[in-house]
């Protein structure tokens, strides 16, 4: 069982916690807060930059979690778990605050000339490395931004196989849909991100 | 084959389950064609750049829940409980 205020969860600590969760525990719940909230709080706040709004994003998280507590796979670390689902309510909260909505992702889509054999737009290369780029600051600020603006259907897949590191067939049975759609979705979604992106990383470049 | 199929068999090329023969046509392709070479590169480092702008370990591990946002936590999860 969790200590209060212990910030540290082995993956057996983390097991015991999430069979306590799905059995809909609530001592097990307030165990899960008070292990992974300080740092779920920390996540938000680097998102969001207002306290507020991360606690309220945090609130939120732990809310979506324990109504989502059955389709946590056993094998799922509940830390990881987690963390995607507060990304996602911070990212969530960051689009509204900025009263933005979602793109359309057709118009973020490589584009090509008729014969599919030019782009329209002659590519220019990102000189610096995207670990490089994103450590600044307000690089990662901005990507964040780029992912909170894709369609939720688009957000959740990129989230949960590149974020989360889930696979395709967990992540299918999550969401609910084949595996060839959360394939499909991915590769937009990666692809609508580099659009979104890419003025940032070619400003950086010059 | 033609760019347009290079950035549709992507996500299979970055897998590595794409077809032999299909994978030589993509190889033989982007040794050509510049424009591919760098949308290949970029979308790599989109992912990076995604998973790194979003990554769990900038949190600090050290951060503790303040108590009014657990209690605040626990009372709207009673009340989703009760609904």
């Amino acid at each position: 069982m969790a200590e209060r205020g212990r910030v540290e969860s082995t993956a057996a600590d983390e097991q015991e916690l999430a069979r306590g969760l799905r059995a809909g525990d609530p001592e097990a719940f307030e165990n899960i807060v008070r292990t992974f909230g300080g740092r779920l709080l920390a996540v938000t706040r680097r998102i969001l930059h207002d306290e507020e709004d991360a606690r309220d994003a945090v609130q939120e998280a732990f809310i979506s979690a324990f109504k989502a507590r059955k389709q946590l796979q056993a094998e799922a670390r509940v830390s990881t778990w987690l963390h995607r689902i507060a990304v996602n309510a911070a990212l969530m909260k960051l689009r509204s605050k900025r009263r933005k909505t979602e793109v359309a992702i057709d118009e973020l889509m490589p584009q090509f000339r008729d014969d599919g054999q030019h782009y329209v737009e002659p590519l220019v290369s990102w000189v610096e490395p995207a670990d490089v780029a994103v450590g600044r600051k307000e690089t990662a600020d901005f990507v964040r931004e780029a992912i909170s603006k894709l369609p939720d259907s688009y957000r959740m897949v990129l989230l949960m196989r590149d974020i989360e590191g889930r696979d395709t067939e967990e992540t299918a049975r999550e969401l609910g849909v084949t595996p060839n759609a959360v394939k499909i979705r991915l590769h937009r979604a990666r692809m609508a991100l580099r659009q979104l992106i890419a003025p940032e990383m070619q400003k950086r470049a010059s | 084959m033609i760019c347009r199929e290079v950035t549709e068999f992507l996500i299979e090329y970055e897998a590595g389950s794409l077809d032999p023969a299909v994978l030589s046509e993509f190889e033989r392709h982007l040794g050509r064609c510049a424009d591919c070479r760098i949308f290949i590169v970029q979308y790599q480092e989109t992912i990076k750049a995604g998973r790194q702008a979003c990554a769990e370990q900038h949190a600090d591990a050290k951060t503790e829940i303040p108590e009014e946002l657990l209690r605040a936590i626990m009372v709207a999860i009673g009340k989703v409980e009760r609904t």
